[in-house]
């Protein structure tokens, strides 16, 4: 494939294996264990993958590396049959989407320049990053005239990472990568954007990794659930085959652990 | 004290424009050499803290003694005074430099970097408006610093309104001594003034007219 393969757009089609990770083993300075160890996995286009585990289990750590912020020690990672490894990190990023817990706006630019930063880098003309940003409004279900020339610092932290997610979405990334992006959210405002997130994906077809350390959100959000621990995959599947089939002991008493809570009580409407 | 000014005018006017050529030409250059040296230096932890250890030790070397030490190699004049307001400036800008580029929110520049920025856009579009105040404070600083170091320039025949200062000093003429003191105030007064202003423009400009 030639480099135009991945277009500044992300535009690129006819694959059905978005991600794979082949090898990848990772250990990072002064740790004396393996960040991640081993791991073999293969994402397909338009899937919703959510990755659980608790902190330190190498969840963050795979999923940065798919933007390269982290590179493997070992192994390779494959975007739509690509390595990763031989294309320009700057482009490469440019086509995926990225929305972090901290949501990361630009405190010194308006909303609307917050969202248009891509389209802007990329040199679209005017009218077509307006047209764009309004568009993303729409679909972060947020007023544009209300809140386009206001700043960072005036809207709510819900209301920040809808932008923060309309950002991401800019240039309609063929990935997205989420860190745990609703972490400090409080709840009602966090099921809202889980809803909207859904139907964003749903309407999109874009291949989504959501990095998660909520067992719930992990089995509402996610087409496919990946459990890792100790830089290890655990189990690999959808909630339903996970609910019914726990591979080992820790998968097992990670679902007992959210037992009480009501999504995985009344089967999570998987 | 009017009738000295009356009839000396001239020569204060003199002392004042050079006093100010001193400081116009030190801040320029100055600026830049810090610009320069810090957008060199950022990435290394290691190699910031050292140049800036350095600038720190020639920073407290008296200013009558840096003279001193350059006067054989650079002789005395203008431009060795201009060298050591530009060395003493290095510690004060490059500091504030580093300090305001490393308070920058880290979560804010992984989302830049995440987006595809290239190291140059994630420092001119993210990490240095967000670090102006920081820098700006330095920049305030140094420009104050140097408008009173410089007059002790006029050891060196720097000119400048040192000259009117140390003539009033050796020959005990109080009005002397009271000129030069209220020229050299009335600069930094001015300059504070100016920067002010200069600030609040580039603040609007960046947008944190909200948040200042």
């Amino acid at each position: 494939m030639s480099d135009e393969s991945i277009t500044t757009e992300g535009k690129i089609k006819n694959m059905s294996i978005a991600v794979e990770f082949l090898n990848i083993s990772k250990r990072f300075p002064n740790a004396n264990y393996n960040a991640l160890e081993d791991v073999n996995l293969s994402i397909k286009e338009g899937e919703l993958i959510t990755i659980l585990g608790t902190s330190g289990c190498g969840k963050t750590t795979l999923l940065k590396m798919v933007n390269r912020i982290f590179d493997p020690d070992s192994g390779e990672i494959r975007l739509f049959g690509k390595d990763i490894k031989e294309m320009d990190s700057v482009k490469l990023r440019r086509g995926i989407g990225y929305v972090i817990q901290q949501i990361g706006l630009f405190p010194h630019m308006t909303i609307y320049n917050n969202i248009a930063t891509v389209p802007k880098i990329l040199g679209w003309d005017k009218k077509r990053i307006s047209d764009r940003v309004e568009e993303l409004f729409q679909l972060v279900n947020l007023d544009s005239v209300e809140f386009k020339s206001r700043y960072p610092a005036q809207l709510s932290g819900g209301q920040q990472q809808r932008i923060g997610l309309a950002r991401a979405l800019a240039v309609d990334p063929d990935v997205m990568l989420f860190d745990e992006p609703f972490g400090a959210i409080d709840a009602i405002n966090r099921e809202n954007l889980q809803d909207e997130l859904l139907r964003i994906h749903e309407k999109s077809k874009k291949t989504f990794l959501f990095v998660t350390h909520d067992i719930n959100e992990a089995f509402k959000l996610g087409t496919r659930v990946l459990i890792m621990d100790k830089g290890q995959v655990k189990q690999f599947g959808t909630p339903r085959e996970i609910l019914n089939n726990p591979a080992d002991e820790f998968v097992t008493a990670l679902i007992k652990s959210a037992e009480k809570q009501y999504f995985v009580q009344d089967g999570g409407g998987i | 004290m009017f009738a000295y000014f009356t009839k000396y005018y001239a020569k204060l006017l003199t002392a004042l424009l050079e006093h100010l050529q001193i400081v116009g030409v030190t801040l320029l250059i100055s600026i830049i050499l810090a610009a320069i040296i810090t957008i060199l230096i950022q990435k290394s932890e290691l190699i910031t803290n050292f140049v800036i250890q350095i600038f720190s030790v020639v920073y407290s070397i008296p200013s009558l003694a840096l003279f001193a030490m350059l006067i054989p190699v650079m002789g005395i004049g203008r431009k060795t005074a201009i060298l050591v307001l530009v060395l003493y400036n290095q510690f004060l800008l490059l500091r504030n430099n580093i300090a305001g580029l490393k308070g920058v929110d880290n979560a804010i520049v992984e989302a830049a970097v995440g987006m595809g920025m290239t190291a140059w856009q994630v420092l001119y579009k993210v990490k240095l408006p967000l670090a102006l105040p920081v820098i700006m404070a330095g920049i305030h600083l140094s420009v104050i610093s140097t408008i009173g170091i410089a007059t002790i320039a006029a050891t060196i025949h720097a000119g400048g309104i040192g000259t009117i200062l140390f003539d009033g000093l050796r020959t005990m003429n109080t009005y002397k001594i009271i000129w030069g003191t209220i020229l050299c105030a009335g600069i930094a007064g001015f300059a504070d003034l100016l920067l002010r202003i200069l600030e609040n423009i580039l603040y609007k400009k960046v947008g944190f007219q909200n948040e200042l």
